[in-house]
Order: C-alpha cells, then structure tokens, then sequence
C-alpha cells in the first residue's frame, strides 16, 4: 500500500499470497488421493453412457462430464443430452 | 558407503544446478569428499555453473558406454581439491542413460567419495527417475510460487513410491526442504506465499531458505558456485544449510525484509 492510498483511505485488499495457499491446499489434497488411485473419469463416464443406451438411444458425442473439485465438497455433474421423442420412436422401430 | 543426495524439484528454472553446485562445493569445503553428477543429458550446464565447462573431455554416457573410464570423466575442482564434477553428455539424449549403468557409477564413486550429489533434470522423465532412484537423502528446491510447491508435492511422492529404497521396502528416502528465491519484502506485502505456509503444505523438514540475490546471477557469470561468495546473503544462506545438513543446529536468516536507511529508501538499491 503506498502513501497515496493512506489518504485515499483505500482498504488492504486481501492478499493474493493466501490465495495462492488455499488454491494450493485443495488441488494437492485432490492430486494426492490420485496418486493412490488411478483416475476413473474416463471409465465412469464409458459406464454411465453404457447404462443410458440400454434404456434410451444416444449420441454418445452429446455426453458432457464436468468436475468442480472443492475444499469440503466437489460436484460431478453428467450432462446426457436425449434425443426428441419421434427420433427415440424411430430408433425403437429400426430394432 | 557414500550417501546419495539428489537435489530435484519436478519444475526447472528453480534453482537445481545453482543448489547443486553450492552444496557440492560447501560440503567439500568441509572436507568432505565430494562428487556432484549432472544428470541433464542433453542441456547439460553443472560444468558451466561450477566454471569447469572448458576442462569436460568425457561425460557420464562415455562412461557408460564404456568409451571412457569413470576416472577420465571426473574433473577434479581447482579451487577445492576434494570435490569433483561429472557431466552430463551435451550431445545425446536422456535414454543414453541406463539404471544398470548408473548404478555402475555410482557404486565406483562410493568406494572413493563421501557424498554423491546428484543434479536432477526438471520433469519427472527417465532423467530425472534415475537421478532420484539410488538417493538416501532428497533436498527439494521450491520458489515460494504456486506451481514450483505442486511440482515439489509430486516429486515427493515420486520419491516415496519409486526410488530404489521405496521399491525395496527400506527406510524411506530422507527428504529436506530447501526454498530458493525468497524475497521477505514481497512476502510482508502479501505478495509472496509465507515460509510457514510452503512447510505447512509440503510437510517436511526445512534445511534452508536462499534469499532472492543478485549475488546468484553474477556467480553464474564467472562459474564461481555462490556459496563462495561468502559476502552474499545467498552464498551465507547456503553455507548455513550445508552446515544443517551435516547436523549443527543454526538459526534461519534473511527471513525478514532488509530495513533500510532514509537514503536506501530514495535512493534505491538492492540486496547484495
């Protein structure tokens, strides 16, 4: 904070060296879990892909899987995108 | 029996080689028997920082290759007589490097040597695997800075699952933390990640912190290893974690940012 600021009555802002630590924190705690364990995304997803295409047909380009990993809590959020129900008619149909 | 020391740090450009001559050249000065081993093959630059690049005739791959005899590859230091430099072929490529060969080395250089030193490449590839694989001691170089603490977070556990003493179930590799290019001044603006913050994520035992120098570059310059720069702070620095790491207790220094006179502070200038 330089003088200028004093007068100006600017607030510190928060710093970004604690940033840097709980940024640190949470990804290593992630990546040191992985070390143990080999990563499962890819075969989590080929599964649940597999499981939906019992039921109904899908493109399996249209699959989304996006991860928030978090301190407390990560999300692991599938977007299965279906298809309109006169093409899940043809598709049951052509079977 | 020698002990093998590797210095690695998974990240490059955080001070490996400049920590690897220093230690080299500190444990030396103390009499040990020292032998430093540039593992970069390919970008070799040990001989450049030792001040040793126009005394290499043969390196560590024509000794493997048995082209040479490990005795013709060692360039024997003018300025300590009991340390000395094996370097890294500057024409090859990391696979010239064999476990079986390296182990070769480093059983010959146990029987003459004290310490072997060995200079990591950055990455975790097969240069720096073998750099690591026969350690007892690791002293991993980290910059207060987000990416060199993962870097060093993963070597660590590369340290604990594939060198030699972790394959064979033994006593696990003795690790020690070693920061380089720490600057107080940022970390008491909250610009810097805190000592106590890189010990509380890395979690093991810290032999020493290198302050942020120009003594460093300018070392590098004339191939003076900085630790001879005993005016520095940097080469001051160094010589205290030398002398933690063969177990006397000395209290860390240059933690605290330069307080500097009314003159400095218009003025300007640096730490030495």
């Amino acid at each position: 904070m330089s003088w200028i600021d004093f007068f100006r009555g600017k607030r510190k802002e928060e710093s970004s060296a604690s940033a840097a630590k709980e940024r640190l924190q949470i990804v290593l705690a992630h990546e040191r879990i992985g070390r143990t364990r080999e990563d499962f995304l890819p075969k989590l997803q080929q599964e649940l892909v597999a499981v939906v295409a019992r039921y109904v047909a899908i493109d399996p380009g249209k699959v989304n899987v996006n991860l928030d990993r978090g301190g407390d809590m990560s999300t692991l959020a599938i977007e299965i995108e279906l298809p309109a129900p006169a093409a899940m008619r043809m598709a049951a149909n052509a079977r | 029996m020698a002990q093998v020391v590797v210095v690695t740090s998974g990240k490059g450009g955080v001070g490996k080689t400049t920590s690897s001559a220093a230690f080299a050249t500190g444990l030396a000065q103390r009499g040990k028997k020292t032998v430093v081993i540039d593992f970069d093959v390919g970008l070799r630059n040990l001989d450049l920082i030792m001040g040793v690049e126009r005394r290499v005739v043969f390196d560590i791959v024509n000794v493997i290759s048995g082209e040479a005899r490990l005795n013709q590859a060692l360039i024997r230091d003018k300025r300590v007589d009991t340390l000395s430099i094996l370097p890294a072929s500057q024409t090859r490529d990391k696979d010239a490097l064999t476990k079986e060969g390296v182990q070769k080395i480093i059983e010959e250089l146990s029987a003459e040597f004290d310490y072997i030193l060995c200079d990591s490449p950055a990455g975790i590839e097969k240069g720096a695997l073998l750099a690591l694989y026969f350690a007892d001691q690791a002293i991993v170089v980290t910059n207060p800075e987000v990416s060199s603490v993962r870097d060093s977070d993963r070597i660590l556990g590369v340290l604990q699952s594939r060198s030699k003493r972790a394959e064979e179930k033994k006593d696990p590799v003795k690790e020690h933390l070693l920061v380089t290019r720490f600057d107080p001044a940022r970390v008491e603006r909250g610009e810097m990640l805190k000592l106590e913050d890189i010990q509380e994520i890395l979690s093991i035992p810290l032999l020493g912190v290198i302050p942020e120098s120009e003594s460093v570059l300018k070392a590098s310059n004339t191939g003076t290893p900085v630790i001879m720069d005993s005016e520095s702070a940097a080469g001051q620095a160094y010589a205290d974690a030398v002398a933690r790491f063969l177990g006397e207790e000395k209290p860390h220094r240059f933690l605290e940012p330069e307080k500097k006179g009314l003159f400095k502070r218009l003025f300007g200038g640096r730490a030495a």
